[in-house]
């Protein structure tokens, strides 16, 4: 038998007086301290935490660990998720004394080599996006999104136009229309023609005077860039309503093409995916977001802007609001520094012609792996891709049964993540893969010949996959029905 | 070339063979409009190798003040709490901090299992029956509490709060609301620390009330009374609460909270010069439909074995879109992980040890300056962690920089957020501060010149 | 008693209404078709709403959800709701079994039933279906 122990809830470990850190407060000196706070504001006790070891604690997590795919052990594929490598020098740098440990409300006399740093990072953000107005205070892409969007909200609000409707396309990421909602914006979705790009009769029916914003991802979740941009561009400006670029999939295009050069008015970046991460099991992220000159002044509160010394004349970084209509705040303090001084050592590592051979090498990878893949499952959007596409497990479904899911339980035994399944929407049973451009040709060779091999395997071991995991597939249904959100003391 | 690019010559010719073009160049141009690309190349600042770097990295680091460099008496939401080593040598693994949102639960069960933990720790923090995975920070989940709160209880437009909720978390809330149909109201706080003036502006208008406590000057407030008021409007209770002064003070539940949130950072997470950090937010049962964020849960394999999967999806974007509850995607994993391991390591008695010192030192500070010709303490009543205090001298900047240039970051000036209070500085002290450095810092202080500039 | 589905009217969002007049009154029983339930799959919870409620015709008037999609309900009639089935909520399994007896979700207190002449007879929501399918 399996000693088990360890991957135990921490909760199920806890022993009565069992103890980890210390302070040297006794109880007795705890009594005469809190003397002072009246009694009705007292607890009693304090939570009912867990009581364990510190060995216990380390071995509890070091084991949970083991239990994760991640990208430093496996390939990992998810689609629109950019899973690159994660360089370790981002971690060490952005753990320095003097980076790690600056409290946010210090004045920028104290501060003056972090706002350097930040102001480095907002005109490298400018440059690359070809939109010269960066805050980098939202936390997360969504959170981007919702900024950008509260940006044009005042806007239009400035300007005295009456514009409420956000346009967003079917193929888009759902935080498109949840954040517009949340910006006060009702949404209308612009339909992909055949060829998965933005239907252009359908984007000109729904634009009008109370369109605000058209909410476009390019290149799209199907891996394309829309060769009609500059038709959207003129369509959508000529209405006098704004573009928004969702910078989810900026990694194809980086110094190749700027969103500001193709029409956008506002992004977002995810440097966590672009400008390499980590991801943290799920964040922390950013979502710095960029725009045109003429919406600067609306911008999140503050950024940081470089001005001379009234008395020495010298050249000092400092917060400011970029004016007084910005939209005030989204976040407390500067927003999530420490993602961003690994996305600036990211981009110092590679210079401009480096971030450019980013791009090609993953438009490159994209593409080998699809003439691969597509001799295996049907991919409805052509022989090309940017630095993704997005295959479909539709005829393997009608021939084998197989769908996209069974798919991507199936190779996980087979040592990689699974691509991103049923996104987009728009295509039947998807499979997106994004293999970026720190897989070897081995691996994704290796990845393809996994994928082959599953589509010949009995189907009935498929449906049953994974078999190698630590566990089998969850049961969802009654995870939801009945939901059990914390462990309780039986 | 710099990076971590990794295809030979030779394997860019051979890809380009298997796909049937001469070029990566005929790839893109296939695909993006010659029109549209760009004919320079990025100006953007040289490349740099690993060791060259780092030093570039340092002497930037070098240039500012930190709380390695300096004592640091700052708090004001973000804390120089201490962070065991355990913390960081688990977050540090590769197997946490590359992996991402637990897609495929088969293999995230490590991940999966941390946020389930999280979510209960929350619960004994807070004592209420709910939370999610973490949210941006203790700012933006104020705003997600307050969406929240007009979503529940519906057909009412305002949220009351008081002056003494952190100024940025109200800037934040008013952004959020300024393009929905919902009034925030601001109600003065009192000199006195009376909670009266807050519960008279409490009406059957109101959706629900964001009191913090203890508050931003670092005040205990009346929550159990401003609840009662509440809850007889029919409106809900968010209570911005100190996840460190809940060893010692009541939980948001006990004192009646329906939604509590806090920032995070206190529990085992780095100043960082602001984030990331990681809102936390718990509420009763009855409200889980509408909380925002990721949730994991407890369910079963195919084999009976017990596991963890992300559950109630149907509130997020991905499925729901415009209608979810919120537009949060991501959440705060690697820092959740680093608070799971902090409150692991404290256990309760450490937790209440560690509020206990920090009490204890706060009181100590505060007591040190009654004497002070220069300085009295703006408030009276007990300080949790934090207190306010007056420079008669109203010289609170070049007050802060003189004790800068000896080593101490001795506080946050009140006056950009409340003009009235121009003369006056927030002093925390939390369990790291050791007494002599505290009796430095009221040497220093008192020590400072007046009348000159520095 | 047993429901017969080929005595129902069915709405195009898939509700299906049986009206009965008791002493004069005109109720309305509304519920969710088999073809419905079948077609979100593993039913894990249902949004109701409180009785009183006047309800329009068309109008939202709560949610049924699968673990990974959710489905709005739409009253396909004008009336006052007089009574809610709460069990069903717990009972989501038998829902899907039974959807005609024991799935029946609410009943409104109607005046006119000239709405009710849009509505599809039962051939005609099985063409619907089929078209779909």
């Amino acid at each position: 038998m399996r000693n088990q122990q360890a991957t135990q809830l921490i909760f199920e470990l806890s022993r009565t007086g069992r103890r980890a850190h210390r302070l040297a407060v006794s109880r007795e000196a705890i009594d005469a301290v809190v003397a002072d706070i009246p009694e009705n504001m007292l607890a009693s006790e304090p939570p009912p935490l867990p009581q364990v070891s510190e060995s216990d604690v380390v071995r509890h997590f070091v084991n949970l660990s083991t239990l994760n795919m991640s990208v430093d052990t496996h390939f990992y594929p998810l689609g629109s998720c950019t899973m690159k490598y994660n360089p370790k020098r981002n971690e060490r740098m952005a753990g320095l004394p003097g980076l790690v440990d600056v409290h946010p409300m210090q004045d920028a006399e104290s501060t003056q080599g972090m706002l350097r740093l930040l102001y480095e990072l907002q005109q490298m953000l400018g440059e690359i996006s070809g939109l010269p107005g960066v805050s980098l205070q939202p936390a997360a892409g969504a959170h981007g999104e919702l900024a950008a969007l509260l940006v044009a909200a005042a806007y239009f609000a400035d300007r005295g136009e009456d514009r409420r409707v956000v346009l967003t396309a079917d193929s888009a990421h759902g935080t498109n229309p949840a954040s517009a909602q949340m910006a006060g914006f009702t949404t209308q979705t612009v339909k992909s023609g055949e060829n998965g790009l933005v239907d252009l009769a359908d984007l000109k029916a729904k634009l009008n005077d109370r369109t605000a914003v058209f909410m476009l991802t390019n290149p799209n979740t199907l891996g394309l860039f829309d060769s009609q941009i500059e038709q959207i561009s003129e369509l959508v400006h000529s209405s006098g309503a704004l573009i928004y670029l969702d910078g989810a999939n900026m990694n194809a295009i980086l110094g190749i093409t700027r969103p500001g050069d193709f029409g956008a008015d506002l992004m977002h970046f995810n440097p966590h995916k672009t400008f390499s991460g980590p991801h943290g099991g799920g964040g922390p992220g950013a979502g710095p977001i960029c725009v045109r000159d003429f919406l600067t002044q609306y911008l999140p509160s503050p950024i940081v802007v470089v001005e001379h010394d009234e008395e020495t004349g010298d050249e000092v970084y400092r917060l400011r609001d970029p004016s007084s209509k910005t939209i005030g705040r989204v976040r407390s303090f500067f927003g999530n520094v420490g993602v961003l001084v690994r996305a600036y050592v990211y981009l110092r590592t590679y210079g401009a012609e480096g971030l450019r051979h980013v791009s090609e090498d993953a438009v490159l990878s994209a593409n080998y792996l699809l003439s691969k893949v597509k001799h295996i499952l049907n991919v409805p959007h052509g022989d090309r891709c940017m630095h993704e596409f997005v295959a479909s497990a539709s005829r393997l479904k009608k021939q084998r049964g197989l769908s996209a899911m069974d798919l991507a339980k199936r190779i996980l035994d087979f040592g990689f993540h699974a691509p991103t399944v049923y996104f987009p929407l728009v295509v039947e049973e998807a499979v997106m893969i994004e293999p970026t451009e720190t897989e070897s040709k081995e691996t994704l060779d290796a990845f393809a010949e996994a994928l082959f091999r599953i589509t010949e395997e009995a189907a009935d071991l498929v449906h049953e996959a994974p078999h190698t995991t630590k566990i089998s597939r969850p049961d969802d249904v009654t995870a939801a029905r009945k939901p059990i959100l914390r462990w309780e003391a039986t | 070339m710099s990076g971590y690019l990794l295809h030979t010559d030779d394997d860019r010719s051979e890809m380009l063979a298997a796909i049937g073009v001469e070029s990566i160049e005929q790839l893109i141009n296939e695909q993006v409009p010659k029109s549209v690309q760009m004919t320079r190349p990025l100006m953007l600042p040289s490349s740099l190798d690993e060791m060259a770097l780092e030093r570039q990295l340092r002497a930037i680091a070098r240039e500012n003040a930190s709380a390695s460099s300096h004592v640091c008496f700052m708090g004001c939401g973000a804390y120089d709490h201490f962070i065991p080593a355990v913390v960081d040598e688990i977050a540090a693994r590769g197997e946490y901090y590359t992996s991402y949102t637990p897609y495929q639960a088969e293999v995230s069960q490590g991940n999966l299992q941390v946020m389930f933990e999280y979510e209960t720790l929350v619960t004994q923090l807070t004592g209420l029956d709910v939370s999610n995975a973490s949210l941006y920070d203790g700012g933006s989940a104020a705003a997600e509490a307050v969406l929240m709160a007009l979503a529940i209880v519906k057909g009412r437009k305002q949220v009351v709060t008081s002056s003494a909720v952190h100024p940025q978390y109200r800037e934040i809330i008013e952004a959020y609301l300024k393009n929905i149909d919902a009034e925030l109201v601001v109600v003065p706080c009192d000199t006195t620390g009376s909670s009266q003036p807050l519960v008279d502006a409490i009406t059957d208008k109101t959706a629900c009330v964001l009191v913090q406590h203890p508050n931003y000057f670092g005040r205990l407030e009346d929550v159990a009374n401003i609840a009662q008021a509440a809850h007889g409007q029919g409106a809900l209770v968010i209570e911005s609460f100190d996840p460190i002064s809940v060893g010692l003070l009541k939980r948001p539940s006990d004192l009646g909270a329906d939604i509590a949130i806090a920032e995070g950072q206190s529990l085992g997470n780095p100043l960082g010069y602001g984030g990331p950090y990681l809102g936390i937010m718990a509420c009763r049962a009855d409200l889980v439909r509408r909380l925002p964020g990721r949730i994991a849960g407890q369910t079963s394999d195919r084999r009976g074995k017990r596991c963890w999967v992300l559950t109630l999806q149907t509130r997020e974007q991905h499925i729901r879109r415009e209608k979810a509850t919120s537009n949060i995607c991501s959440n705060q994993t690697l820092l959740a992980l680093r608070s799971t391991v902090y409150l692991s390591l404290l256990g309760p008695h450490g937790l209440r040890e560690t509020a206990a010192a920090c009490h204890r030192n706060a009181k100590l500070a505060s007591e040190l300056f009654v004497e002070s010709a220069r300085f009295e303490r703006l408030h009276d009543g007990p300080v949790m962690k934090e207190f306010v205090l007056r420079d008669r001298a109203a010289e609170v900047h070049s007050l802060l920089k003189f004790a800068r240039q000896q080593g101490i970051l001795a506080g946050v000036p009140l006056g950009d957020d409340y003009p009235e209070f121009a003369d006056c500085f927030v002093v925390a002290v939390t369990e790291k501060r050791t007494e002599q450095e505290i009796r430095r810092l009221v040497e220093v202080l008192q020590q400072a010149p007046c009348g000159v500039s520095v | 008693m047993s429901r017969d589905e080929k005595n129902l009217l069915f709405a195009e969002s898939h509700e299906w209404v049986d009206v009965s007049d008791t002493g004069g009154e005109k109720i309305a029983t509304i519920g969710i078709s088999a073809f419905a339930i079948e077609q979100l799959n593993d039913l894990v919870y249902m949004d109701l709403p409180a009785a009183g409620r006047v309800l329009s015709k068309g109008e939202e008037f709560g949610e049924v959800e699968s673990v990974k999609a959710v489905s709005p309900l739409y009253s396909p009639i004008s009336g006052e709701i007089i009574e809610v089935h709460r069990d069903l909520a717990d009972n989501l399994d038998q829902l899907k079994d039974d959807p005609y007896d024991f799935g029946w979700i609410l009943k409104v207190r109607i005046n006119d039933d000239s709405e009710l002449r849009a509505m599809m007879d039962h051939a005609a929501y099985k063409e619907q279906c089929s078209e779909a399918g």
